[in-house]
């Protein structure tokens, strides 16, 4: 007799070289690519010196992106920058991506086939998890778990329970993944998934395009979970099959696999929502947002800086301006994406309705550079979290929604949705 | 591994970017970190943090960014150890693979106010304030990470055991 599991289990137990694994239990894992960026690899790289090895495990399994602070912001990152770039010309590794091919991790490795179903991939950063969309099991970690893995390959871990997550019903228009997840996060609260995972499915799931899966399970972590999985289908296979060289494994959940809990969330009445500050749970429906001067509207980042979001806000301004005193930056989240929004024409009608184009970088997401709030400023931003002080003065506040609903309200000046305009 | 030192007080759900904002990662070294430790929202923490001092915090501490930069600023600004009702899961992991002591406790975040004079006991997860003569136990701390702060952190972990 097979134990039923879910994807999340089969994944885990498939790198743990088990038949089966139950939730609560800690394992021992091989990880197929593990990642790091511009602010965690320095660390990693130090823990990894600290262990004496010689050589990492596998220069073709880890990718090392530059993409925080790029083009450097200042002298001090211009150094960090430089402990990766020497790591991987030393150990020669293959996915080393620098200024010119660089863009957002989470948006360049699927991009770039580098993630395919059936995965386990280990990110020292928290978003890793969006290759969930992919039906992989994808994690965020700190810079020490990446360092050791760096060396080893392998690292632990704790099997999580799962929330299933059923959508149901009929979207609404200018409803999406981003409200879709927004939703969830203000349903569960922040910590309402805390080291679990969220499998989202249902029907509605099953249609969404495979950028809104990303955005979806990028936010994840933002209910506090370890992991966010679909179970890969036909459009997540021909999104692999274009893009990777290895085939991936496709794993889905038992039927009588065991689920912690099962939610079931009706979309038909669910509206655009936004994130009030200052937590990602701390979501309304757009048209119950208050009315007031917005300083600052950012569209772009690891959840929603991909082609169909720069499309959607392409059509969006088509034809109208920014209002008057609000910044519109727009970053594209990879080279590629920059290119088609160029060669559609998105980059043109975009400049044209005021926006200013940013190269692809996670620039003001967290207050890096490229578009930081003064005191008192407002933002509407696609990104995924607005803490306190995120994108700049701790007196700054910060407002989350999708692309369409933060286009419709740099033309707007105030939060609002493109049925207003 | 028993720890004393005075409270510092927090609320719920104190994010990565609180203890340390993004525009100070652009360093690695702890204790330039340390010095930025929560500069926005307690810029009297730097400056008046003493060797030995404790962090008492509610629930879904350290949430958000898997900045390991994070529970360094705290550790090399002097606290001893972070006792909350819960953690966030990636601080979790990152607190014990660098050796900053933790432990989950309500009672603590029930009980204890800024200034108290407490101490915590990391094995035995035993928690304490004189003055108050009250003494809670924490959550205790499963097998595994017990042994990897007794190692002294991860990597020594790795380097003695040679598993993973
Ligand atoms: S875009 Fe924002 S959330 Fe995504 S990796 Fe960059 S900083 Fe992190």
């Amino acid at each position: 007799m097979t134990t039923p599991m879910t994807i999340t289990e089969k994944i885990l137990a498939s790198h743990a070289e088990r038949d089966a694994v139950s939730p609560g239990e800690l394992i021992e894992v091989n990880v197929d690519l593990a990642l790091a960026n511009d602010i965690t690899a320095p660390l990693a790289i130090r823990v990894f010196e600290e262990l004496e090895v010689e050589k990492v495990f596998d220069r073709e399994k880890i990718a090392l992106i530059l993409d925080h602070f790029v083009p450097n912001k200042d002298i001090a990152s211009a150094e960090q920058a430089r402990i990766m770039t020497e790591f991987a010309r030393r150990h020669d590794i293959k996915h080393y991506f620098d200024l010119g091919d660089s863009g957002i991790e989470h948006v360049i490795l699927p991009e770039k086939g580098l993630v395919v179903p059936g995965d386990l991939v280990i990110g020292a950063d928290s978003h890793t998890c969006t290759y969930g969309a992919l039906g992989a099991f994808s994690a965020g970690v700190g810079s020490t778990d990446v360092g050791v893995i760096l060396a080893t390959g392998r690292t632990w871990l704790k099997v999580p329970s799962t929330i299933k997550l059923e959508y149901e019903g009929r979207l609404r228009q200018w409803v999406g993944g981003k409200d879709l997840i927004l939703y969830t996060i203000g349903l569960l609260g922040v910590e309402g998934a805390a080291y679990k995972t969220l499998e989202f499915s249902g029907e509605v799931a099953g249609k969404l395009t495979m950028d809104q899966r990303f955005t979806m399970a990028n936010m994840a972590v933002e209910a506090g979970a370890k992991n966010g999985i679909f179970e890969p289908d036909d459009m997540a296979r021909a999104y692999v099959n274009e893009r990777a060289e290895r085939q991936g494994t496709y794993f889905y959940s038992d039927s009588d696999a065991v689920f912690e809990k099962v939610v079931r969330i009706n979309v038909d009445d669910i509206e655009p929502q936004v994130a009030l500050p200052h937590s990602p749970d701390n979501v309304c429906p757009v048209s119950r947002v208050d009315h007031f001067r917005l300083d600052q509207v950012v569209i772009g980042s690891c959840t929603n800086g991909r082609i169909e979001d720069l499309r959607v806000s392409g059509e969006i301004l088509k034809g109208r301006k920014v209002a008057r005193g609000v910044r519109l930056i727009v970053i594209p989240g990879s080279p590629d994406i920059y290119k088609k929004a160029i060669q559609e024409g998105i980059i043109e009608t975009l400049l044209e309705a005021g926006a200013v184009i940013g190269p692809p970088t996670c620039g003001p997401c967290l207050g890096g550079h490229m578009g930081i709030l003064a005191e008192g400023e407002k933002a509407i931003s696609t990104t995924n979290r607005n803490f306190i002080g995120r994108m700049g003065h701790p007196k700054s506040e910060v407002y989350l929604s999708s692309p369409a609903i933060a286009s419709a309200s740099a033309v707007l000046g105030r939060i609002g949705s493109p049925v207003e305009l | 591994m028993k720890y004393e030192g005075r409270v510092w007080k927090y609320g719920d759900h104190v994010d990565t970017d609180l203890i340390i904002p993004a525009r100070f990662l652009n360093v690695s070294d702890k204790d330039e970190l340390a010095k930025n430790c929560f500069a926005d929202v307690r810029p009297d923490f730097a400056g008046n943090v003493k060797p030995g001092d404790i962090i008492v915090a509610g629930v879904n501490f350290g949430c958000g960014s898997s900045r390991e930069h994070a529970p360094l600023a705290i550790k090399a600004a002097g606290v001893s150890v972070v006792i909350a009702r819960s953690f966030a899961r990636i601080f979790y992991r990152n607190a014990f693979n660098i050796g900053l002591p933790i432990l989950e406790s309500n009672e603590a975040a029930d009980e204890f106010s800024e200034g108290e004079l407490v101490s915590a006991d990391l094995i035995t997860g035993e928690i304490a304030c004189e003055g108050k003569k009250k003494r809670f136990f924490a959550k205790p701390i499963p097998d595994f990470m017990r042994k990897i702060v007794e190692a002294g952190g991860l990597v020594r972990y790795v380097k003695n055991k040679d598993s993973l």
